[in-house]
């Protein structure tokens, strides 16, 4: 088992130092960010003064070295625009994004979970079927149309929600949170839902699958065969069976609600720092770019590394076919 | 509607009877007994086809701007130019009629979802076998790449491409090819590990072919079934993707008026209820998409051997 850890733990240091090295170079290869920068009054002096104050006057590898000194300690560089530490700005705006996406999240799990069950249990009627061509619709849909149309019905033509923003913050240990007031969840309402929609699909065709097959169960036989109610059947047998695929599942697609969180919030104007990176990508604000993508990173290998610790402990099978591969 | 749509559906070879059956025909029948597929690509290839005639059935080229005029700018659906025609789907802010920019914009989107597919197929398909037949480190090493690729969400890595490779066609189709290689590569290198321990390519080795002969002639054409399956529901993904980059301002330049791009134009004026200049793409964009879904959702069904009776 340790074995194991250790070998998980160097694959994720590998896969982190990779991407550094791919995105510093990436982002750093293309643009001459200097001409965003100056005002068109500077002369060249002013000019390579500029560049000379942001180090961007040394050579590519020279930077790279800098660069590669300051992010072990914890420095990823200072926003151009904003003048700030860049790892600052996206984990200031960070809270934002993360409580969008654990909303739409729970959303995926409260509106999938029972539609799911309901097609896998009753796979031949009408109402499972509209479900099941209605889920495949929410993988087709662009997400940012779905957003527009959300705007155009709820907040334009009905007036029901506001259209952009985020409702007032209350800070509790020491984390902002706008979920504590009404104000805060008509704010959230739409664009959670908006971000929760794809995974809506996910967890519908996840549950109806695991239902379908759970049903068949001779545990699930014998519960009948008892007397027991058809919910308990359903709320403790097959429920608690089919959660362990849907909760791994969602574990692993957290990191990709906050990667989609780019598109939304610019959409509903959410101070998340997917907004933050779109605004660095126009304004070609490399330390920004690369913060952000290295937070994303980070946390993406962070969670592929907890689930599979977690699977390995659960099923020893796992980690033995890793050992002889 | 189905005027454009009826002679390509009974344009397919018909059901024939079971007496000499070749696999292509067995494929179609089992393609047409789907009714909702049989739409799908029926609306697909009217969707094609419209955007192939943009310039002979538009009522204006909004690329020409001697035939733009301001005064007609953000006119509701069925209002009459100062040119005199209606504009079935209204006007934009420049006073563009908005049924000409989609029927212009489909023919970007399409090209720049085809040319990637292609790429993309062509290019993970090749490393895909490459890695297969190679075996060991080679083998190794590529599909690291790959798993380091899919774990990552496909918005994020075109996001980090369009931010250094900068706007236009040729970027995004390159930053397109780039997100997809890696799930043909995957597919292909599967069923090609399992095809490379076949007889047939034994014989081909003791034949003495090339390397080269035995993996694109005798191997490659054995991967195939998955690899259409793939494209048809990649190319929709892809033209999606083009669409949420446009949209987010990375993407195409306003130049090049993709069904993106024209959904981002419209979306400031939406709150002051200008609502079709956003919305009629939108559904364009919708159509596009969902009929090549519907395609591909069935020949995952008809080409996958697990499925068969």
């Amino acid at each position: 088992m340790l074995a194991f850890v250790l070998r998980r733990l160097a694959q994720a240091f590998f896969v982190i130092a990779a991407m550094l090295v791919i995105v510093f170079f990436g982002v750093n290869v293309v643009g001459d960010p200097i001409y965003m920068l100056i005002s068109p009054e500077m002369d060249q002096q002013q000019i390579a003064e500029t560049a000379r104050a942001l180090g961007l006057d040394r050579p590519i590898w020279e930077q790279f070295l800098v660069f590669l000194k300051n992010a072990a300690q914890g420095d990823l560089g200072r926003s151009f625009v904003h003048g700030e530490s860049a790892i600052k700005l996206i984990l200031s705006r960070m809270p934002a994004t993360l409580e969008l996406a654990f909303v739409a999240l729970v959303l995926a799990v409260v509106i999938g979970l029972p539609l799911g069950l309901y097609a896998g249990l009753k796979p031949e009627s009408r109402l499972s079927r509209f479900i099941m061509a209605v889920s495949i619709l929410g993988f087709s849909l662009p997400t940012f149309w779905v957003g527009l149309m959300l705007i155009l019905t709820f907040a334009v033509s009905l007036g029901w929600l506001p259209a952009t923003g985020r409702g007032p913050t209350v800070s509790i240990f020491g984390l902002d949170t706008s979920l504590l007031s009404l104000k805060g969840w008509q704010h959230v309402a739409l664009p959670a839902f908006n971000l929760a929609l794809l995974k809506i699909s996910l967890v519908i065709r996840l549950a109806r699958a695991g239902a379908r097959e759970a049903a068949l169960m001779d545990y699930v036989k014998f519960a009948r065969a008892k007397g027991l109610s058809q919910s308990r059947i359903i709320g403790v047998h097959i429920l608690k069976n089919i959660m362990i695929p849907i909760v791994t599942v969602l574990g692993l697609e957290f990191g990709s609600l906050v990667a989609f969180s780019v598109v939304t919030e610019t959409i509903f104007a959410w101070p998340g720092m997917g907004r933050l990176l779109l605004e660095a990508i126009t304004r070609l604000d490399r330390p920004v770019i690369v913060a952000y993508v290295m937070v994303v990173v980070v946390l993406f290998v962070t969670i592929n590394l907890l689930v599979d610790l977690i699977y390995s402990a659960l099923d020893p099978r796992v980690r033995l076919t890793e050992a002889t591969s | 509607m189905s005027d454009a749509a009826l002679p390509s559906a009974a344009a397919q070879p018909p059901a024939a009877p079971a007496k000499e059956e070749t696999p292509f025909r067995r494929f179609v029948r089992s393609f047409v007994e789907d009714r909702l597929a049989l739409f799908g690509l029926a609306l697909f290839i009217l969707i094609v086809l419209l955007a192939i005639a943009a310039p002979l059935i538009a009522p204006q080229n909004p690329y020409d701007l001697a035939s733009v005029d301001v005064m007609d700018s953000r006119q509701p659906p069925g209002s009459v130019s100062g040119e005199g025609f209606t504009m079935w789907l209204g006007s934009d802010g420049v006073g563009r009629d908005l049924l000409s920019g989609i029927l212009y914009g489909l023919r970007i989107s399409l090209m720049v979802g085809a040319f990637s597919g292609i790429l993309a197929a062509s290019i993970g398909a090749a490393i895909g076998l490459i890695a297969a037949y190679a075996g060991g480190r080679t083998e190794n090493a590529i599909m690291r790449l790959v798993d380091l690729q899919l774990s990552l969400p496909s918005v994020l890595v075109a996001l980090i491409l369009v931010a250094g490779l900068g706007k236009g066609v040729d970027k995004i189709i390159i930053a397109l090819v780039m997100v997809q290689w890696a799930y043909y590569a995957r597919t292909v290198r599967g069923s090609a590990l399992v095809e490379r321990r076949k007889e047939y390519v034994e014989a081909a080795q003791s034949l003495g072919l090339s390397h080269a002969r035995t993996v694109f002639r005798h191997i490659l054409p054995n991967c195939l079934a998955p690899v259409i399956v793939i494209v048809t529901v990649q190319t929709a993904h892809a033209i999606s993707l083009e669409a949420t980059l446009s949209f987010l301002g990375v993407g195409l330049p306003q130049t090049e008026p993709s069904l993106g791009v024209l959904i981002a134009n419209g979306f400031q004026y939406m709150l002051s209820g200008s609502y079709w200049i956003s919305v009629f793409p939108g559904f364009a964009l919708l159509m596009t998409i969902v009929s090549i879904n519907l395609v591909g959702d069935r020949l995952r069904d008809v080409l996958n051997p697990r499925l068969e009776k």
